[in-house]
């Protein structure tokens, strides 16, 4: 149980798939503008990349090891396609804003990362767990990020005003922010990793 | 650098003298709050407080040179810290920076509040009367420019405080080649290749674009003597610098020429600071013998 708990939190906090491992950085910086669209993302990428974490676990014994990602691709693009056909059907408005990177959650670095790292290596209880943190972590992170460029970049949080009087930096909105914000925050996490050792 | 202080305070008196108090506001609020960043940031860095040197001091400075006279205070306020802690400080400090600071925050605040950083108002109307600047009206197309040459070079125009007096500018320049702070490899290179360009390129027929005008109008003379030549993001041989002149007005002319922006000095220099290194590398002198 105890090994869970740490299989869970590790994807938080020490191996943070944005600001630790540094992977699907390309969502991150695209989707990242509203905290909605930040929270539909990771809720999205958490729920592919839990599915896919406990099924690649149970059929790795199967994958003949050289066609192993054509594999993997196949059961994450499957799980894809479910959240796809789902976020169409009951919130439409989010898989506007969205677009593109719905569908492209099959190519995401962190779901193929823990596919190959660890899934396919683990059994099946610790990689639900695994899937889970990392999920979780990705979901928190694009959470700061987007709480921060919503916030900077049109002055609402969850689409709602919170400052009026003051007018928002425009640039924290646009793609440039996006790689401002991710930048400072990486070396904030990274600071706080040095102070601590 | 406060010797580079000293060749800005033509053009300053100047864009004081053309656009008012408001103009002396813009600068007094841009440098004190650059060096109220830079004294803040080096003490949370526990490191030695260089405010004095004069280089915050300058990136404010040339900051308000960058600014329309009559923006709200805080404008300069945020571009000065957004320019010394994400143009400078972040990347070490003085020497470490690979953009040019001053246009880092002029670039921030464009992009983030494009109204404030595009009103312009008339020269020698200190009530805050709304012009476009001669770059703006070509833009547009169909206004007349409604300045002369003469006009242009005394600073009767509008624009931004420290651009529009090309006379001050230059004597400021001018002191500069004396005490040998500056050489005429990048001005030269980038104001004529400017020209040369504008002068095959800016009008409908091959050979008739009024380079004259492109060159006395918008930034490129305060841009190519004072903000291309800084030490830190310009190469550092002679034949790298001609490069990087080269590059940086091509790349202003194909933005006034062609791009959404009517004035791209700022942008085109900035895309050069980021080719330094790579201009360096092939530019390097060779060691007598190998």
């Amino acid at each position: 149980m105890k090994k869970l708990i740490a299989e869970f939190l590790k994807g938080i906090v020490k191996e943070n798939p944005t600001f630790v491992l540094a992977l699907g950085l390309c969502p991150t910086l695209a989707v990242s503008v509203s905290l909605t669209n930040g929270l539909g993302m990771g809720i999205a990428a958490t729920f592919v990349l839990i599915c896919s974490n406990v099924i690649i676990s149970l059929i790795k014994n199967f994958i003949p090891d050289k066609i192993r990602i054509p594999c993997y691709i196949v059961v994450i693009a499957t799980f894809v396609t479910i959240t796809e056909l789902l976020m169409k059907a009951y919130s439409p408005a989010l898989d506007r804003a969205l677009g593109i990177y719905v569908p492209l959650i099959v190519v995401n670095c962190i779901i193929l990362g823990r596919a190959e790292a660890f899934a396919s290596k683990n059994n099946t209880l610790y990689s639900l767990f695994d899937g889970l943190g990392m999920g979780v972590g990705f979901t928190l992170a694009l959470l700061l990020i987007s709480g921060i460029r919503e916030f900077l970049g049109s002055g609402k949080l969850m689409n709602l005003m919170v400052i009026k009087d003051l007018e928002p930096a425009r640039l924290f909105a646009m793609p440039a922010g996006a790689l401002l914000v991710i930048g400072l925050l990486l070396g904030f996490f990274n600071m706080l990793k040095e102070r601590r050792r | 650098m406060w010797l580079v202080t000293l060749s800005l305070v033509p053009a300053g008196i100047a864009g004081i003298y053309i656009f008012g108090i408001a103009a002396l506001k813009v600068i007094t609020i841009s440098a004190v709050s650059a060096l109220a960043a830079e004294f803040v940031i080096q003490r949370m860095r526990k490191q030695k407080v260089t405010v004095l040197d004069g280089s915050a001091f300058l990136t404010g400075l040339l900051l308000a040179y960058n600014l329309p006279p009559h923006v709200p205070f805080w404008l300069p306020v945020v571009g000065s810290f957004f320019a010394i802690a994400i143009g400078k400080q972040v990347f070490g400090g003085l020497g470490q920076n690979i953009f040019n600071p001053a246009l880092v925050g002029r670039v921030f605040l464009m992009a983030s509040w494009p109204k404030y950083m595009t009103t312009f108002t008339t020269p020698f109307r200190y009530d805050a009367v709304v012009s476009a600047t001669p770059l703006m009206r070509l833009k547009e197309g169909s206004a007349p420019i409604g300045a002369t040459y003469l006009d242009l070079f005394l600073g009767n125009r509008g624009g931004c405080i420290g651009e529009v007096c090309i006379l001050a500018l230059l004597l400021g320049a001018a002191f500069l080649f004396m005490r040998g702070y500056i050489s005429w490899h990048i001005p030269f290179s980038y104001i004529g290749s400017t020209a040369v360009f504008i002068w095959v390129f800016g009008s409908g027929n091959l050979f008739g674009g009024d380079w004259l005008f492109h060159v006395l109008s918008g930034g490129l003379v305060l841009g190519a003597f004072f903000m291309a030549t800084d030490y830190v993001t310009s190469p550092l041989t002679a034949r790298g610098q001609i490069v990087f002149g080269i590059g940086c007005g091509l790349l202003t002319a194909v933005i006034r020429l062609w791009c959404g922006y009517p004035e791209g000095v700022s942008y085109a220099i900035l895309m050069m600071n980021a080719a330094t290194p790579f201009i360096d590398r092939y530019t390097q002198g060779k060691i007598y013998g190998t």
